[in-house]
């Protein structure tokens, strides 16, 4: 591991002065042979990768509005330049969204447009040389596709859409990367993350109710594989070993005890994450999705409801019914999918929980919009309630609640820095000074209002905070999962 | 008929014609191409109307601009609103006698083409100081900013160096349009400045200048944010979402 500085935290994240390669030497680890076979890629870099690539640009570009849209009609304005937090962390002007985004579109020009293929120099057209290509690998893998820049692009212009096809296109290469090849190929072969196999979470499952029965005196029940059951929930793998996400965990069931819902986890479906999307792979995003259909059918449940989890949701919310739909199974009286948040939301509102919020009275907490549940997807059934439900939830179950400053929550929230495929130790450089800008504005509300803790509804934010906190100088235990915070206000 | 009033006539169908045929090749290009997955840019509207509404914004105060950098938005804003007053007050060229608004807008007009020069300089001021924006331009972004000041400067010399035949323009513009064609007055600042607009009309459908077109197809800013919505009322299955 590199030896790196991690960056001052300060009142307000200054813009930088671009500083080139100033992290060219970042990049993740390559997918080996076999993970690239298991998901149907080449296994290395094969010996027409300009031409398979160009031509899956071109197919990529008949394929999606987005690409086609997104290439042409960039000004150049540069009004996201200083909205990316890889690049305000990093100073490297290859991670300006914009800049970012010209690694491909210069390949685009060249090949697709007149101009391009007439005038290169005049319009920044270049070839996908070897060195183009090795720089997507870098740079596209600097990206966490967290949506900031479309916020203000006065085009709409949403880089994530850039980074899937490049990530796309790489693989077809056989230039695929390890961290994400690698867990996809895990969800195929034994259906999680991180290849936790039945007997596993079985006994997992049984610890946690053995260790409630003894916090509570009473039998919570962790159910799986339960057919019949009401409710299936579909959770991130994290959830059911890693600190603080088994909070979370453990929360869901107190909450659904309490409310009398019957609810079962699956075996087949033990993860609710789909790292196909990172990669910009419909294929893989499909296969992943129809597990979970499979075993709401198999399991005959009304409900689907989705844990903690970000870009679970997103793909849930938006592509489940296109994925793996018809759901039509499931009563449609209830959002199919739906949120946990929306369902303990909706209980504390009937009056159907029973909440004693001095609970919590040792904590004073904020709370981190996480991107793709900010910008990619909608809790409630109006605009922005992906804002105010888990707020709502908060002020519910504790009575010290502090907002981070406005410019950095909500629409303009900060990625936690981890998120895209990039939660993975061979880039933890990255990640620790792409989380400047969202440290600092939780250490404003620490010297502020004394908080404690920051509360996430997203299992890759509740991993990366772990993980970087130390390195600004907090503990890695202050990070909180949104149902911990319920779980332990409830009276059960 | 004179050659320059032929060569001029020539010039400027050929410029129109690549300039309408070429944008519309790119909006049906942009119009075929399937939208397969919902990827608005949240918190989006959740019906038709209020994507017509944040459209709206889009167009009349730039709104994410707004959100991003209000120096920049100033300066892109003004541009664009001079812009279109200018092109408003061209139709004195195509009409027959003047009508009020249009006689407001040539008094007025005073003003538009100096914030339209003083906008523009300000935008390369920016462009070429601001290192970041510096990195991202190629010479074509640096040219299109002279190309448009240079057809506004024209203009204005137009007006205040060397006046043209209002008449006699008017007179050549119609013709083309009823293909009654009648001669070109002999004036070097108006020679140039159409030479100039028709490279500008033809560079048009091969440039960024897509970008007014493109942001009603951008899937981000139009589509309708009610994946879940929609499905839940029967239409579910993979054939959903196509072309939305």
């Amino acid at each position: 591991m590199s030896d790196f500085e991690t960056p001052k935290l300060s009142r307000d994240v200054a813009i930088p002065a671009i500083r080139k390669d100033a992290m060219s030497h970042i990049r993740p680890f390559a997918a080996s042979a076999e993970h690239q076979r298991a998901l149907g890629f080449p296994e290395k870099l094969v010996d027409d990768w300009h031409e398979v690539a160009i031509a899956k640009m071109g197919q990529l570009l008949d394929e999606q509005k987005s690409l086609r849209v997104f290439m042409d009609t960039c000004i150049k304005c540069g009004a996201c330049t200083d909205k990316c937090h890889y690049f305000l962390g990093t100073a490297d002007p290859k991670n300006m969204p914009v800049a970012r985004q010209d690694l491909f579109r210069k390949v685009y020009r060249r090949h697709f447009t007149l101009a391009g293929r007439v005038f290169p120099s005049l319009v920044g057209a270049e070839d996908l040389t070897r060195e183009v290509l090795d720089d997507w690998y870098t740079y596209f893998h600097q990206c966490s596709q967290c949506r900031r820049c479309s916020v203000f692009c006065p085009v709409g212009i949403d880089t994530s859409e850039i980074s899937m096809a490049a990530r796309e296109i790489l693989d077809v290469v056989g230039m695929g990367q390890k961290y994400t090849n690698e867990v996809i190929g895990k969800v195929h072969a034994v259906g999680n993350n991180l290849g936790l196999p039945e007997p596993a979470l079985k006994h997992t499952l049984k610890g946690l109710e053995e260790d409630l029965l003894e916090e509570t005196g009473t039998r919570i029940r962790f159910p799986l594989d339960e057919a019949g059951a009401e409710v299936l929930l579909v959770t991130p793998s994290a959830d059911f070993f890693a600190e603080p996400h088994v909070d979370g965990l453990i929360g869901y069931a107190k909450v659904f005890h309490q409310a009398g819902i019957s609810w079962t986890l699956s075996t087949v479906a033990s993860e609710a994450s789909n790292f196909g999307l990172f990669i910009g792979s419909s294929e893989n995003m499909r296969k992943i999705a129809l597990r979970i259909r499979d075993a709401a059918k198999a399991l005959g449940v009304k409900r689907l409801v989705f844990g903690e989890c970000g870009h679970a949701w997103r793909v849930a919310y938006n592509y489940l019914h296109t994925l793996a739909g018809p759901l039509d199974f499931l009563d449609p009286a209830y959002p199919v999918p739906q949120h946990i948040v929306e369902v303990t939301h909706d209980l504390i509102r009937r009056g159907a929980l029973r909440i004693d919020k001095s609970a919590n009275d040792e904590r004073r907490v904020t709370f981190h919009d996480s991107c793709n549940i900010a910008r990619a997807s909608r809790l409630g059934g109006v605009p922005g309630g992906q804002f105010t439900l888990p707020r709502e939830i908060i002020r519910a179950v504790s009575n010290h609640f502090y907002d981070m400053a406005p410019s950095t929550t909500g629409e303009r929230t900060f990625c936690c820095g981890g998120g895209g495929g990039l939660l993975t130790d061979d880039l933890v450089e990255l990640r620790v000074k792409g989380a400047l800008p969202r440290m600092s504005a939780f250490n404003a509300v620490v010297e502020a209002h004394d908080v404690t803790h920051i509360v996430a509804i997203c299992a890759i934010c509740k991993s990366q905070f772990s993980k970087i906190f130390p390195y600004y100088g907090f503990e890695f235990d202050q990070v909180m999962s949104l149902h911990q915070l319920v779980g332990d206000a409830l009276v059960i | 008929m004179t050659t320059l009033t032929i060569f001029y006539a020539l010039l400027l169908y050929i410029a129109a014609a690549v300039f309408l045929f070429g944008t519309l090749w790119r909006v049906w290009l942009y119009a075929r191409t399937p939208a397969p997955f919902k990827i608005p840019t949240t918190p989006a509207p959740i019906t038709r109307a209020g994507v017509a509404w944040r459209l709206s914004k889009e167009t009349f105060v730039f709104e994410s601009l707004f959100k991003a950098d209000k120096l920049l938005w100033a300066l892109g804003w003004v541009f664009h609103a001079a812009l279109l007053l200018l092109l408003l007050q061209h139709l004195r060229f195509f009409t027959q006698g003047y009508s009020a608004w249009m006689v407001w807008l040539v008094v007025y007009g005073v003003y538009l083409s100096g914030a339209l020069v003083v906008s523009l300089i300000g935008l390369w001021l920016r462009r070429m100081l601001i290192d970041r924006v510096r990195y991202v331009s190629a010479l074509s972004d640096h040219l299109m900013l002279a190309l448009l000041a240079a057809i506004a400067l024209t203009g204005m010399a137009m007006k205040y160096l060397k006046p043209v035949d209002v008449y006699a323009v008017n007179q050549f513009a119609r013709g083309l349009m009823t293909l009654d064609w009648q001669p070109l007055p002999v004036h070097g600042m108006l020679m140039l400045h159409l030479a100039l607009v028709a490279l500008l009309l033809m560079i048009f459908p091969f440039s960024k200048l897509l970008h007014g077109p493109a942001l009603y197809f951008s899937p981000t800013r139009y589509q309708v944010d009610d994946a879940r919505e929609r499905s839940s009322r029967g239409a579910a299955g993979p054939s959903a979402d196509r072309n939305r």
